[in-house]
């Protein structure tokens, strides 16, 4: 039967394709983790967290002032995000008309979809023309980018609150606002967690919108945020274009740092996702 | 569902069934000897010991959950989907083992069609629902013929001859469930099984696919899971009764009775079906 | 049923007024939030464009198809960052689109139970991997690995097709940046598909294998064309994130304004342009000329975003009769 045994040649060289493809990918993500992994192990030391970078031509040194700079803007950027992002969730989900909601569904989308170069020279000719590079600006512009994350992501899980519960909550003589902020809201803090982190996590790795904000900065730790900030993925991107071995070094090290917290990051957030779902359904 | 029809009248009818043959004197279609169906560690059905008879409609009727699915769709390897799905025992179609080892289930299931209890046609048009299975299986002479001849065979042809190029979901339920059968004959089985097929059609739906399996007989050996007793007692010519073996706790199906339709109707030898016949449990 | 007993009427009325005003107070304080970012997305185009006018004043719209670029003669177009851009977003998305679509029907299809989860949480941390980290390694091991290996190989195989001319020493090139951006439209389209293929109903899945058909012919019959437009919509967010990726890009193209056909030379897109010269840039002209690039960026961004989501929320074939 030669059709029926071309039939089963067909399946079996698609299924290994595909399985191929999933290696492929897999087999990426492990040499790129395995590359930073090997080539920044070694200036991984305790100097290189609690030392800012050394000066010009010194050795050693390490990334302190980057850490700080960089862990400060992502506090920022989500402080600015988070209610924002929460709100418009809150008012798409439980306030706009459908005739409203589409195009400010439409917005988020192509808000999330901005290439984040863009994002940046907004802020720059928003805030950081006319006045300095800072840290809040470079914030501004992180939060423009974690917007859109929280805000679906709280959408999400608003949305899978079942509508009795809702209902159950107003037939009780319960305003809106309390059964928003008292029943809807807390069932679903796993969920805007959830997406807070993943977006964090993307906007600690984000170097376009920082590098027309908050790319300027001396090799000392700075807190003051109307002064650029000193953050990790402008550092590596400024050590990997100059052609110093030692640079690139501690590029490698430091990406180390970023894509270690990166992972973490996404575990935790895969926790969180796990537990709140097994808390809504039950 | 409606057990307002009383027992009598189920009686009449299987009584006046004239058309059921000495059904002896047909081929055996399916051997079935000791079947042991489990998920996991759990039997759904256990030693059932059972003929289909060839140009038969077969009915399998019992309460829920008594593994009647389970138990049709061994037959044709449905349940090889399923993970942690196992089978003890022996199913002989034609004499051959199907499920030894080295038979493909894709060439069971092209011998042995299947008709499910909700209508899933196909999102795309009346032809190509019909069309698809016969390309695919390298059948393309004479498509147009092979799918009007199916269509006729599914009493659906007067219907739709005027659209087949309409997307199959606009017809109705008892329509598309028609083209479910139609697309099921298409390919040219042996053996038609469905699963209840007209539990989720109206009474006039369900009576057109039932005359229609009358129709369907004559080419093929039909097997149909049924909990309705009324419709087995109209359209099978051999009844299965399955009920639940409730031991320790745990619940398995097993073949109670299997014999003619009237026979079973009125005047089963195990209480066990006669209770159930005469509705007192069920 | 007798009623909630109250106090006096006066206070009933009160509280009334109390919650009215608190929920006019969420629906005023939420409706706000979206209408900022309505507002926001507004003011990002218009700040963009209102940068990019002297240049547009200067050159209007010979600025897309001006070849040079030349901040002492105060020359400048975007045509060779136009061409930039395209390549290295067309190449990428040949090369990701049927890996990604691939990689999804492995995790919706074929993976074993415990396999699947694990490998598609594998696939979304490549999708994590931050850009300059990416571009970083695309400097120090991809580009001199793809020097040293590949283009020579497919110069000397396929040299006859214009697209691989001489290979480069330092692997900064198109073809670098490419690979690149494939690496990143990858995990993106599979997650998306692995999703759409998952969403498939499983009756239909049935219907098909009972008909006796294959699995592959079961995925190509039904999973497939009953995903089409969501699979193509997930391919245009790709295109999207490929068309707007600066870091990467500027890490591993190298730099110039050449516009030829071999993939191998160096060169700049859109974004890279404005990343790396942005540091440099002296006349205002200049200035403005990259942020003409960028509302160049912005537009086609924009176009491909919107198209994504008409494609998703109009033509979805499972939804009913749409014929």
């Amino acid at each position: 039967m030669n059709r029926y045994r071309r039939r089963r040649i067909v399946n079996r060289v698609m299924e290994l394709i595909a399985t191929v493809a999933a290696l492929v990918a897999v087999a990426v993500l492990a040499i790129v983790v395995l590359s930073v992994a090997k080539r920044g192990a070694g200036a991984i030391s305790w100097d290189f967290f609690t030392k800012p970078q050394a000066l010009f031509g010194q050795p050693g040194g390490g990334i302190a002032n980057a850490i700080v700079g960089t862990v400060l803007l992502v506090l920022m950027a989500g402080a600015m995000a988070l209610p924002v992002g929460v709100l418009t969730a809150i008012y798409l989900t439980e306030f706009a008309a459908r005739r409203v909601a589409v195009p400010i569904q439409v917005v988020i989308d192509v808000l999330a979809g901005l290439p984040t170069i863009v994002i940046g020279i907004f802020v720059y000719a928003l805030l950081v023309i006319g006045h300095t590079q800072s840290g809040l600006a470079g914030a501004f512009a992180l939060a423009i980018i974690m917007l859109p994350l929280i805000a679906r992501a709280t959408q999400e899980v608003l949305l899978l609150v079942p509508s009795t519960l809702r209902e159950a909550s107003l037939a009780l003589g319960v305003r809106r606002w309390r059964t928003v902020l008292g029943v809807i809201l807390p069932s679903s803090v796993g969920g805007i967690l959830t997406g807070t982190v993943l977006a964090v996590a993307r906007a600690a790795g984000e170097t376009a919108p920082l590098l027309f904000t908050s790319s300027i900065f001396a090799n000392t730790v700075q807190t003051d945020v109307t002064k650029p900030l000193p953050n990790i993925p402008v550092l590596i991107f400024t050590y990997s274009e100059q052609p110093d071995p030692a640079l690139h070094e501690q590029a490698w090290a430091a990406a180390l740092v970023l894509m270690a917290f990166v992972l973490v990051a996404s575990l935790a957030a895969k926790a969180l996702l796990a537990r709140s779902r097994r808390k809504l359904v039950g | 569902m409606t057990e307002g029809i009383t027992m009598t009248r189920v009686i009449d009818v299987a009584q006046a069934r004239k058309d059921a043959k000495p059904i002896e004197k047909n081929d055996v279609v399916f051997d079935i000897q000791k079947l042991t169906a489990s998920y996991g560690r759990q039997p759904a059905i256990s030693d059932v010991d059972l003929k289909v008879y060839r140009n038969v409609i077969t009915a399998v009727i019992g309460p829920s959950g008594c593994g009647k699915s389970t138990f049709i769709r061994c037959l044709n390897r449905m349940n090889d989907l399923v993970p942690g799905a196992r089978i003890d025992g022996r199913i002989l179609y034609q004499g051959d083992d199907l499920y030894a080892s080295g038979v493909d289930p894709v060439e069971v299931r092209r011998r042995i069609g299947m008709v499910f209890q909700k209508a899933n046609p196909f999102p795309k048009s009346i032809y190509d629902n019909v069309a698809w299975g016969p390309r695919v299986l390298g059948m393309r002479k004479d498509l147009d013929g092979r799918v009007e001849k199916a269509l006729r065979g599914a009493a659906l042809w007067d219907e739709v001859k005027d659209r087949l190029k309409k997307n199959a979901l606009s017809l109705s339920g008892g329509q598309q469930q028609r083209l479910c059968i139609a697309r099921a004959i298409a390919v040219e089985p042996d053996v038609l099984l469905l699963d209840e097929p007209a539990s989720a059609l109206d009474p006039i739906a369900t009576s057109a696919i039932e005359e229609l399996m009358h129709e369907l007989k004559r080419d093929y050996t039909l097997v149909i899971v049924t909990h309705n007793m009324q419709q087995a007692a109209r359209v099978a010519d051999m009844t299965a009764f399955f009920s639940l073996d409730v031991d320790e706790g745990r619940r398995t199906g097993v073949l109670v009775e299997y014999d003619g339709t009237a026979k079973i109707f009125t005047n089963p030898a195990d209480k066990r079906t006669e209770d159930y016949v005469t509705g007192r449990f069920g | 049923m007798s009623a909630v007993p109250t106090s006096s009427p006066l206070q009933a009325r009160r509280h009334r007024l109390r919650g009215r005003l608190g929920d006019l107070a969420l629906h005023g304080l939420t409706l706000a939030a979206a209408f900022a970012c309505l507002v926001l997305v507004g003011a990002i185009v218009w700040k963009i464009l209102e940068l990019a006018g002297e240049a547009f004043d200067r050159f209007g719209l010979a600025f897309i198809t001006g070849r040079t670029w030349d901040p002492v003669k105060h020359v400048f177009g975007a045509l060779p960052f136009i061409y930039g851009t395209a390549v290295t977003s067309l190449v990428a998305l040949v090369l990701a689109t049927p890996l990604a679509i691939a990689i999804g029907l492995y995790l919706s299809e074929l993976a074993p139970r415990g396999v699947r989860g694990i490998v598609g949480s594998l696939v979304e941390l490549l999708a994590a991997i931050p850009s300059v980290v990416l571009g970083l390694w695309g400097i120090l091991v991809l580009g001199p690995f793809l020097a040293h290996h590949v283009e020579p190989w497919l110069h000397s195989t396929l040299g006859f097709i214009p697209l691989f001319g001489d290979p480069q020493q330092t692997g900064q090139g198109l073809f670098t940046a490419a690979v690149i951006l494939t690496i990143m439209i990858v995990p993106i389209v599979a997650s998306i598909s692995r999703e759409l293929f998952l969403g498939v109903p499983r009756d239909l899945e049935e219907g098909a294998l009972a008909l006796g058909a294959t699995r592959w012919e079961m995925v190509r019959g039904v999973i497939l064309p009953a995903t089409r437009s969501g699979v193509a919509a997930a391919v245009i967010l790709g295109l999207g994130r490929a068309l707007g990726e600066a870091i990467a890009v500027t890490q591993v193209i190298g730099g110039g304004t050449r516009i030829g056909w071999s993939l191998f030379p160096p060169a700049d897109t859109l974004a890279s342009k404005i990343a790396s010269s942005y540091q440099g840039a002296g006349s205002g002209l200049e200035i403005s000329s990259l942020m003409y690039l960028a509302a160049i960026l912005l537009v086609l961004g924009l176009i491909a975003n919107l198209v994504a989501q008409v494609i998703v929320r109009r033509f979805d074939p499972l939804r009913g009769a749409r014929s």
